[in-house]
């Protein structure tokens, strides 16, 4: 798989996802409506600079904390194509790759990137280009690159039920 | 092969025939829980699956805790489709009035037991590690997927042997072990491991104990905290519940990613100052800071002992005219053998107010919510930017003798301090 986007960077680390989707709004469940809250606690303006093809670079530990799916779910909404950071909080991870969402843990190439930095993921050969920069990313276990494949868990799952 | 304790409840639960840390597997559920936040957003996921049913409605529960009492009427719509769902699906539904906060309430109600696996659609399900279970916390589309299959992936932990020595000086708590432990690894520092607490200092402790330690172990990125089962656990869970349990412990020669030692006597109480659970310092460092609201309560720190400890600070004193003080009993039998040892009475002739079970202000959704500017000490788990309110206000993290003690002082007291002698108006 090939990714391609325009850089994002929220450089700081151990970004909660508290601040990242405060509490009052888990009350929603449409994810078209938690778009209007993601970043709300930490920078709002960030959903101004949001582009189609934005890819999120981010610090240690990002969504740490609270498990609330509200986040990815509203970064897919607006249509994030997917995450490089220099670690991730174990259950935001989960939740990146349930959804579909592709978070990858490639510390250098997050180190190297700069907003607007055009990014190049390909999954097949482990390498993120930052600007035509090459960096090695880990490699994904093959069960988590399946649910990717199929578009997430929920895909996934489908599949299961109709092999019986 | 010699295995850690969670490789043991691991490889219990899994068809594969071998377990070692980092290897992706199925893991069986025994228990899947969630509430009215991780439950509808859940309950759509597993529509979208394509399954109808769950997979075994005696091993569902779902808890109404975050937004109850319903604090506006989308809550109350939240609320209303969470128990109609649960209705239709046969489950079992713990509403307001008839529960409480989730992760004391399934202990207190039987659902953990040393050695088995509980899925929950909640970051603190971690709690059941106090009770020996691998007790872990995951998403909607995770828990979508436990309630159609009964099971979910996960990649095989490491294990952090967390051993805590000697004995405990007076106004140390749980918390403060807890607070000690991410201030020793780090907010990050557990990540893709599990947190094992062993040592006499572990065995010493009371489940209530118990239950605010491993409560805190996501603090450390840790995927649960597990207190191995013992005579306290077998007390505890005697007339709790009828389901099958047995101990199991780590092997000595299981390898083990990293061992530290905490050596309780040297310990004072600790605070951990914001915005980070693991910004802990001593008490009495923050002394003197002054405070607008107390808040005693949440799925670590609303226990019996932790009213008890509050009750004795608050007993015959005030607070202070300048604060705001709240304790949430966790459960409803918390809050009635609360009442019953007179623990009510004494927080309201302290001038405190006593809210119904809830999750509440904690992550502040309603029922005491901070101020821009406001600052408060509160026996929760997080103390992130904004988390009880304004992304202007500020929470201290703290055992319920400390929260207590700031309460009547107006500012951050050494409950030693205070208790030996009458607090300074």
């Amino acid at each position: 798989m090939i990714l391609e986007g325009a850089a994002l960077v929220i450089a700081r680390d151990h970004v909660d996802t508290d601040v990242l989707y405060p509490g009052p709004y888990l009350n929603i469940v449409d994810p078209q409506q938690m778009k209007r809250y993601l970043f709300e606690g930490l920078d709002p303006s960030l959903r101004d600079r949001l582009r189609e093809d934005t890819i999120l670079v981010v610090g240690e530990n990002f969504g740490t904390g609270s498990s609330r799916e509200h986040v990815p779910l509203a970064m897919k909404a607006w249509g994030i194509r997917c995450l490089v950071g220099k670690s991730f909080a174990r259950i935001f991870y989960r939740n990146c790759i349930n959804l579909g969402l592709l978070a990858i843990p490639c510390r250098e190439a997050a180190e190297a990137a700069r907003d607007g930095s055009h990014l190049r993921i390909d999954t097949d050969a482990g390498v993120v280009e930052v600007d035509g920069r090459a960096f090695q990313m880990p490699v994904l276990p093959s069960f988590l690159l399946d649910i990717i494949a199929a578009g997430g868990l929920e895909a996934w799952a489908r599949r299961r039920l109709t092999a019986g | 092969m010699p295995h850690t304790l969670v490789e043991k409840i691991l490889l219990a639960h899994t068809d594969a025939a071998e377990v070692a840390p980092g290897q992706i597997i199925m893991v069986r559920c025994d228990v899947v829980m969630a509430n009215d936040v991780s439950g509808p957003v859940a309950f759509r996921a597993m529509e979208r699956m394509g399954a109808r049913k769950v997979f075994d409605p005696q091993k569902v529960v779902m808890v109404a805790d975050h937004f109850t009492p319903a604090k506006d009427a989308g809550s109350a719509a939240l609320l209303r489709s969470l128990e109609d769902w649960c209705v239709a699906q046969g489950v079992t539904f713990y509403g307001q009035g008839r529960g409480g906060i989730e992760h004391t309430l399934l202990c207190e109600e039987g659902w953990v037991v040393p050695g088995t696996v509980i899925a929950g659609g909640d970051s603190h399900t971690c709690t059941y590690g106090a009770l020996g279970a691998f007790g872990t916390g995951l998403g909607s589309t995770d828990i979508a997927f436990c309630l159609a299959f009964g099971e979910f992936w996960q990649a095989v932990p490491g294990t952090i042997q967390v051993a805590f020595e000697g004995a405990k000086p007076p106004f140390v708590t749980g918390k403060d072990l807890i607070l000690a432990v991410i201030a020793h690894i780090g907010v990050a520092g557990g990540t893709n491991h599990v947190l094992e607490f062993v040592g006499g200092g572990a065995e010493s402790l009371s489940i209530d104990e118990r239950l605010a330690v491993a409560n805190m172990a996501v603090e450390a990125g840790a995927e649960t905290g597990l207190f191995p089962a013992d005579a306290t656990t077998a007390a505890y869970l005697r007339d709790r519940t009828t389901r099958p349990w047995a101990a199991e412990r780590s092997d000595p020669d299981a390898q083990f990613a990293q061992r530290i030692r905490i050596v309780l006597d040297a310990l004072s109480p600790l605070v951990a100052a914001p915005h980070s659970p693991g910004n802990v310092i001593p008490v009495d460092e923050a002394r003197g800071v002054r405070i607008d609201q107390v808040y005693i309560g949440n799925c670590a720190n609303g226990t019996l002992t932790d009213l008890r400890q509050a009750a004795e600070v608050l007993r015959g004193r005030r607070v202070h005219p300048r604060v705001r003080a709240i304790i949430v009993p966790a459960t409803r039998s918390i809050y009635r053998q609360a009442l019953r040892e007179g623990l009510i009475d004494v927080f309201l002739e302290a001038g405190a107010i006593v809210s119904p079970p809830t999750c509440g202000a904690c992550f502040g959704g309603h029922m005491g919510v901070l101020a821009a500017g406001e600052r408060a000490v509160a026996t929760t788990n997080r103390n992130f930017r904004g988390r009880m309110g304004s992304p202007d206000s500020e929470v201290y993290l703290a055992n319920a003798w400390v929260a207590a003690s700031a309460a009547v002082a107006g500012e951050i007291v050494h409950p030693a301090e205070f208790l030996s002698s009458e607090v300074r108006a």
